[in-house]
């Protein structure tokens, strides 16, 4: 928790010093945040880099986000660099608490996503990204019990993003497909692999419409693998982005997550903030 | 999932909101003195940009003006046929990047907006002109 602590007052300081901000991408068009730490929606990674570099330009993000679901709760802080929109650099720490057991689960995950083709707005075809995502239980006992087989894993994805000025009614459509590969059990805090390991290959999806420059809603649909036979379930939300300017923006979603670890119906609110400089 | 799809069909009726008109985008924009009004202001814009200014250093105005005028014209599919010099001789030498091409596209939308130009209208417009950015920078 002093990790979190320390991470959001750092975004709060940081965001006293937006002078040095890079600026070079349209507004809204890096995405926010995801609970893993990438750029992207909510809880799928995009295929825009995060923050407003452009390709001669770097940039730093920070942000927090919190989500609160029948049983439980996940709070992540995290950070990304992005170098010249080519390589995004991430970090998060995700804590996961679950006051049944009055247990915390704690995970961090340090992810790079390369930008491989494009440009969500200006590219004929659609921007493509290939990320990998390194994530580690600080304490695996809960994995273990459920019979998670690591506490550990490596998930790699393929992204493809893609705006469109106009498109739908005269207002921007956005729209983003991810393929993973992931032995991951809900993001890994149940610990990666179990008895029931199959289907490895998962399919993301998100679009949103833009109601101005600023606003966005949209949703997203994340398929999950049941490795622990725990009854996972896909998840799926809708979103609100507001992104007022380039320094800030800040996400609310509605959540439908399934059964988590048997508990049915995880059902609640996501709200994250995130800085750019 | 009835929520989600209930908010679905929300953000379907909203986008229906916007009259699907038979106008042309250079009529909704009033025309030649709607376009005059607009390249006015995105001058206005540049004018006091210290990020864009240098590039116009050594630019007639007066001729850009009526350029883009024109090309906006052509654009919105107006009563105009392009009579200009091509967008790559016109910007070889340039060097823009790509961070100053959207900073150009940011004031631009300012000129829009300070002309109460409709939001999807605004969007149309840009989807006929981001095309045209390879033939703009980094060159």
């Amino acid at each position: 928790m002093k990790k979190l602590k320390l991470l959001f007052l750092t975004v709060i300081a940081l965001s006293a010093f937006n002078t040095f901000a890079s600026t070079g991408k349209l507004l809204a068009t890096p995405g926010v945040s995801q609970v893993e730490g990438s750029g992207g929606g909510g809880i799928i990674p995009w295929a825009q880099l995060a923050g407003y570099a452009s390709e001669d330009e770097f940039s730093i993000n920070g942000f927090c986000s919190r989500a609160d679901v029948t049983d439980y709760s996940l709070d992540v802080c995290g950070a990304q660099v992005n170098l010249f929109n080519r390589v995004e650099l991430s970090y998060a720490q995700q804590n996961f608490a679950v006051p049944a057991l009055n247990t915390e689960i704690e995970q961090e995950i340090t992810g790079v996503k390369v930008r491989l083709y494009g440009d969500i707005v200006y590219s004929d075809w659609p921007q493509l990204s290939l990320g990998v995502q390194y994530k580690s239980l600080d304490d695996g006992t809960v994995a273990t019990l459920v019979g998670a087989d690591d506490t550990s894993g490596t998930d790699i994805y393929l992204a493809a993003s893609k705006l469109h000025l106009g498109a739908v009614a005269g207002y921007n459509w956005f729209w983003n497909v991810t393929t993973r590969y992931s032995e991951a059990n809900q993001l890994g805090l149940l610990g990666y692999g179990g008895a029931n390991s199959n289907e490895k290959l998962l399919f993301e999806g998100s679009t949103a419409i833009f109601l101005s420059r600023e606003v966005a809603v949209g949703i997203e649909y994340r398929q999950k693998s049941n490795n622990l036979g725990l009854g996972e379930q896909d998840w799926q939300d809708v979103f609100v982005a507001w992104m007022p300017n380039k320094y800030v923006s800040v996400t609310a979603a509605y959540l439908d997550l399934g059964s988590i670890a048997g508990a049915k119906d995880q059902t609640g609110w996501y709200l994250s903030v995130t800085g750019y400089w | 999932m009835g929520k989600i799809l209930t908010t679905i069909v929300l953000i379907a009726s909203l986008a229906g909101c916007s009259s699907a008109s038979n106008l042309t985008l250079y009529q909704q924009l009033d025309g030649q003195a709607g376009l005059e009004r607009l390249v006015d202001s995105f001058i206005n814009q540049i004018g006091n940009d210290k990020q864009i200014i240098h590039y116009f250093e050594h630019a007639n105005i007066s001729h850009f003006r009526e350029g883009f005028i024109n090309h906006l014209c052509v654009l919105t599919d107006g009563p105009c046929e392009y009579t200009r010099d091509s967008m790559v001789d016109i910007h070889t030498g340039m060097h823009i990047t790509e961070a100053d091409f959207n900073h150009v596209v940011d004031l631009l939308i300012n000129a829009m907006n300070e002309q109460n130009i409709d939001h999807t209208v605004q969007n149309k417009i840009l989807a006929k002109m981001a095309p045209l950015r390879s033939e703009i920078i980094k060159i």
